[in-house]
């Protein structure tokens, strides 16, 4: 069994409410931070850690902690990203539904050393009952004096509110999020300033997602060196997993950084292998924005070496072998899947959030996923495949913000892995129907 | 202070300058093309990607290249930036791809819009176009719409370049249109087309760089290469007063704002003066109007004809050195 820091406690009963979670150890690291260190000692610890930011990105949440501007006299913010919209992605609400307590007091260690007097959690629409919990812990918390004015006697204050956003995926963008939880339309801002400079209401602002945040009680109370030993190389501490698709046991998994590939797909600790004893065709390792891998590329790298679950390993190949970490959303599809389908699939659902603000998105979103579904109807022309590459290279990089990006890999992806399949959904529409010719194709 | 190369040709300009404004400076043929940047209203561009360029040098201080291409009216300059924009393959490639995902929902409907001859659509396409369209599928549609007694709507014709929304910001007291809906279903709307009622309006007409905001009052009147526009100037207690008169004859067809070299306006006019001074009488004229001798409008442009055959003989940069 690898080492849990977040689910350690998950299937005791009652780890929902503030009595068990304190019984578990829980908000030791508000004690410990707010009364025996100083703010940048803390944010020296994280960086120690080599936490990365859990959303997607990957970026180091020391680093990002410390281009927190300062100035006198402004407000800063700590805003935790709960609009985890990532199609495959459902680890936030798995954490914040089963242990609440561990993402506020993440919010109140993470808010001490950022000198934040309040802080947000974004979550989406359709976590409304979450929500619900959230508040309710939040709620707790208050009573018992560890929100609120002089938290635990100190002289820390500190509020949390939960806002509910309306189900848009582009709020997931820090800058949307921002422009969201101020109440407006919730269109990405164009950077630079970032939000450390600029964020909500315009003051400087730390925007994490939920996982990252619940990872700093554990590196306040054993320190960054012990969170570092977990993992391997950059990739430190464990990671929250959303296994799906055509696996014998899909769910959230915390693993430590580090397993291999194949490991997590076929051991019984995690997805117990391919459902029914089918063979394995691709995997979307880290949601449906990051490139689609075959099965070779996925278990092996291009060097012949098995694949390992960090971020350096799954990128390994840049974007022609590899894939990214992404947010962690895990697909497995087997051998009787169709990948055109299942691109038709995304790019519709790009198309449909895309926010409208940039041209090369708002339009080439909408094209590429028409152009799917012509192939997908048996109307595809020969020229299709070659200008669906075409349009998702004039997208990639030319946009506001990643969703044009997000848009793009899926599509690229499939046309370099599949292109078989797509030449024969365009030549032989009648034949592609049949999922034994399916199975053919993918040997 | 902040020296910065485009494309070969350095210049001076003050700390915040952006790439495109320094490239207005140096001027000539290096100037990326904007169609939702506006320097008069603030915080417009990055919208349409079409001004996007390459930094090959970040700085003096930090020479690494940008990893993408950027807006060019959103990125400000640093000292010893390098800039490529006409001399990389890349930024032409990407800016061809932005005009074709521009035109994909165009209607091209040039010959009855009564915005062609000075569209910035056109000239894009002219200059950075591909001949032939690989969109094969309906266009995006939508209704028209008469926004009050002035000004129309055609919401196909849109490139959602978002400066009507900035001037309603930004010019008038209050803003009652905005953006509806979202990705390539969004419309720019008055809520439930209301009436935008406002002294200037107007000025949305001036600001849309295609025929989707148009003078209700000339729709369909004249094409522009067929009027003459004259400079007149009235006494206005809301605006300036200083107009551009398009007469056909003696009529007066149109007043707009005066445009600069960049198409945009001078200064912003009052209802009063654009839709309702229509009578040459109402002003006092100035003489013609000075407009580019490349454009469609120069066209029937007589009072400057020898001037025009002897500019139009020389390459664009020289003359430009010799204005200064």
């Amino acid at each position: 069994m690898g080492k849990k820091i977040l689910l350690e406690h998950v299937n005791v009963p009652g780890i929902n409410t503030l009595e068990v979670y304190r019984q578990n150890g829980g908000y030791a690291s508000v004690e410990k931070s707010l009364k025996t260190m100083a703010p940048e000692v803390i944010v020296e610890e994280v960086k120690k850690s080599g936490l990365r930011g859990r959303g997607g990105a990957g970026f180091p949440t020391g680093m990002k902690w410390s281009f927190l501007a300062k100035p006198e006299g402004v407000e800063r913010y700590l805003v935790v990203n709960a609009d985890e919209s990532e199609p495959g992605t459902f680890k936030d609400r798995y954490l914040m539904e089963k242990i609440p307590h561990i993402l506020i007091e993440g919010m109140i260690t993470s808010s001490f050393a950022l000198g934040a007097k309040t802080s947000y959690i974004y979550i989406r629409g359709e976590y409304f009952y979450v929500a619900r919990i959230l508040e309710a812990a939040i709620e707790e918390a208050y009573a018992a004096g560890l929100l609120g004015k002089n938290i635990l006697g100190t002289n820390f204050s500190h509020d949390v509110f939960v806002q509910i956003g309306a189900g848009a995926y582009i709020c997931g963008e820090e800058t949307a999020l921002l422009e969201s939880l101020e109440g407006k339309r919730g269109n990405p801002r164009i950077k630079p300033p970032f939000p450390a400079i600029a964020g909500l209401y315009g003051c400087p602002t730390v925007v994490n997602n939920v996982e990252t945040i619940a990872a700093v009680p554990y590196i306040v109370m054993n320190g960054g060196d012990a969170y570092a030993k977990i993992g391997i190389g950059r990739s430190t501490g464990t990671k929250l997993i959303s296994a799906s698709g055509h696996i014998n046991k899909p769910g959230v998994y915390e693993i430590e950084m580090g397993i291999t590939v194949e490991d997590f797909i076929y051991s019984d600790e995690y997805c117990g292998g391919i459902l029914n004893g089918k063979k394995l065709k691709a995997v979307v390792a880290g949601g449906s924005s990051v490139p689609i891998l075959p099965a070779g590329f996925i278990l092996t790298t291009e060097k012949g070496e098995p694949r390992l679950m960090t971020y350096e390993s799954l990128s390994d190949g840049g974007f022609v072998s590899g894939t990214s970490m992404g947010s962690g959303g895990f697909i497995v599809y087997d051998e009787t899947t169709s990948i055109v389908k299942n691109l038709y699939t995304f790019a519709r659902f790009y198309h449909h959030e895309s926010c409208g603000q940039c041209s090369p998105c708002r339009e080439g979103t909408g094209w590429m996923e028409k152009i799917l579904h012509r192939i997908l109807e048996g109307h595809g022309k020969p020229s299709d495949i070659d200008l669906l590459w075409d349009i998702q290279r004039k997208i990639e990089g030319n946009t506001i913000c990643p969703l044009g990006d997000a848009a793009a890999w899926p599509v690229a992806s499939a046309i370099r892995h599949f292109r078989a399949e797509f030449e024969e959904y365009i030549n032989h529409p009648e034949r592609i129907t049949d999922v034994k010719h399916l199975q053919e194709l993918v040997s | 202070m902040a020296k910065v190369t485009i494309d070969g040709q350095s210049i001076e300009v003050p700390d915040g300058t952006t790439i495109l404004q320094a490239a207005r400076m140096i001027g000539g043929d290096n100037v990326p093309p904007a169609m939702c940047y506006y320097s008069k209203l603030k915080t417009s561009g990055g919208y349409c990607r079409t001004c996007i360029v390459k930094v090959s040098k970040g700085s003096d201080k930090d020479p690494r290249p940008m990893p993408k291409l950027v807006p060019s009216c959103r990125t400000t300059v640093m000292d010893g930036m390098e800039v490529q924009n006409n001399t990389s393959p890349e930024v032409l490639e990407a800016r061809r791809g932005v005009v074709e995902f521009l035109l994909i929902n165009h209607p091209l409907d040039c010959p009855i819009c009564d915005q062609a001859g000075e569209c910035h659509l056109q000239d894009l396409g002219y200059e950075n176009g591909a001949a032939k369209t690989r969109y094969d599928f309906p266009r995006r549609k939508f209704e028209m719409i008469d926004i009050g007694p002035y000004i129309k709507l055609h919401m196909t014709r849109c490139i959602m370049c978002f400066r009507c929304i900035k001037v309603a910001d930004q010019i008038t007291d209050n803003r009652s249109q905005g953006m509806l809906f979202r990705g390539d279903a969004s419309e720019i709307s008055t809520y439930i087309e209301k009436v935008i009622d406002n002294d200037f309006s107007g000025n949305v007409i001036d600001v849309c760089p295609v025929g989707a905001l148009t003078d209700r009052m000339n729709r369909f009147k004249s094409r522009v290469w067929f009027t003459k526009p004259m400079d007149a100037h009235r006494d206005c207690k809301k605006c300036s007063g200083k107009v551009t008169l398009w007469e056909k004859g003696e009529e007066v067809l149109r007043v707009t704002s005066r445009k600069d070299k960049w198409g945009e306006a001078e200064e912003w006019i009052c209802n009063e003066c654009r839709f309702e001074k229509k009578h040459i009488n109402d002003w006092v004229i100035e003489g013609p109007r000075q407009v580019d001798p490349h454009s469609v409008i120069s066209l029937n442009h007589y009072q400057n004809v020898l001037k025009l055959k002897l500019e139009s003989g020389k390459p664009q940069k020289q003359m430009l050195l010799g204005k200064k």
